[in-house]
């Protein structure tokens, strides 16, 4: 299959970085993650669009029922981390393709780093700081579960 | 091409749809009352379009992922690379019509 280098000219637009196979890793990371990331999601959509009452039955209780296991807060762990670092990579890449002044891609490159870092932060702890049973909110709008707990 | 197309735009439709997305769920750590009132209008019918594109998109560039990436690893996937094309498509329309069925009737069957 590999056989000899075809000769390719150089790409349009340079990405800017010196790093040794840099590109190379943000093209396997692609690769690596999109397929993960078919599963993890058709799940996440099946489970919530398709069983029960789809998108009518998405309720605070609905969550906390999910986050109630181990198994949830992972999956949308993952889902968070490689969604955001894939989908960020991407517009890395689209970054790179469009935004020609230095200065430009400086400042969308930063802000997209910051939303990527702060939305991961900001999901993993609402995942892993959630309370399902806050003591001062209205009984009828929690899981059933929280009756035992109190 | 067009499936570059395809592929870029759903892309970036998704990432924008991503970052709202947490967002909204992060008021399960406001209050009860107020994810309730904001997934709420999740389930208006416009929502519920919405999410179907949103669906589509996700089908679509996932298929299409795929595709992309059996084309870079092997030559038969190359040489069949316009029914692969084709494939894809097929994947989406048979997985988009019984969602659709489903998931517009929780919109507006009202249950
Ligand atoms: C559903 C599973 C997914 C698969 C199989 C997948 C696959 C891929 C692949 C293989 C690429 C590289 C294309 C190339 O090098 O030409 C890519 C690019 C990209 N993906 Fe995904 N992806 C998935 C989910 C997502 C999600 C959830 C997002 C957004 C959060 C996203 C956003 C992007 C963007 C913005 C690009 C760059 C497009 C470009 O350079 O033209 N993808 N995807
Ligand atoms: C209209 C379609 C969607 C609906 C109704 C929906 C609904 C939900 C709900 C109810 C939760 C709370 C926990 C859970 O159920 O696991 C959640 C969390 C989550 N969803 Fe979705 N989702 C949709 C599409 C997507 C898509 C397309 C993605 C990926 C690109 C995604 C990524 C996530 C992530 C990462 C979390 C965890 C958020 C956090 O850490 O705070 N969702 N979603």
């Amino acid at each position: 299959m590999m056989t000899a280098q075809p000769s390719v000219r150089p790409p349009r637009t340079p990405s800017g970085r010196t790093r040794r196979n840099a590109e190379k890793w943000s093209w396997v990371f692609m690769r690596i993650t999109g397929p993960v990331l078919l599963i993890l999601i058709v799940t996440h959509l099946f489970i919530n669009l398709m069983t029960g009452d789809g998108i009518s039955q998405i309720d605070f209780a609905f969550v906390a029922g999910k986050w109630a296991s181990p198994l949830w807060q992972v999956w949308d762990l993952l889902m968070l981390v490689l969604a955001l670092l894939h989908g960020g990579n991407g517009m890395r890449l689209l970054i790179n393709d469009y935004a020609h002044h230095p200065w430009l891609r400086k400042v969308l490159h930063s802000a997209l780093g910051i939303a990527v870092i702060g939305i991961i932060v900001l999901g993993a702890l609402v995942i892993f700081s959630f309370d399902p049973c806050p003591v001062d909110a209205d009984p009828s709008l929690l899981p059933s579960f929280c009756e035992d707990v109190r | 091409m067009w499936m570059w197309v395809v592929h870029r735009v759903t892309g970036v439709a998704i990432f924008f749809f991503l970052l709202v997305h947490v967002l909204d769920t992060s008021l399960v750590r406001v209050s009860p009352e107020a994810y309730n009132e904001v997934i709420g209008s999740y389930k208006t019918p416009l929502y519920g379009l919405v999410e179907a594109g949103l669906v589509a998109a996700i089908l679509l560039h996932g298929f299409n992922g795929l595709r992309i990436i059996a084309v870079d690893r092997s030559t038969w996937a190359l040489r069949h690379q316009r029914q692969l094309v084709w494939a894809v498509w097929i994947a989406f329309a048979v997985l988009m019509v019984p969602f659709l069925w489903r998931h517009l009737g929780h919109v507006f069957g009202g249950a």
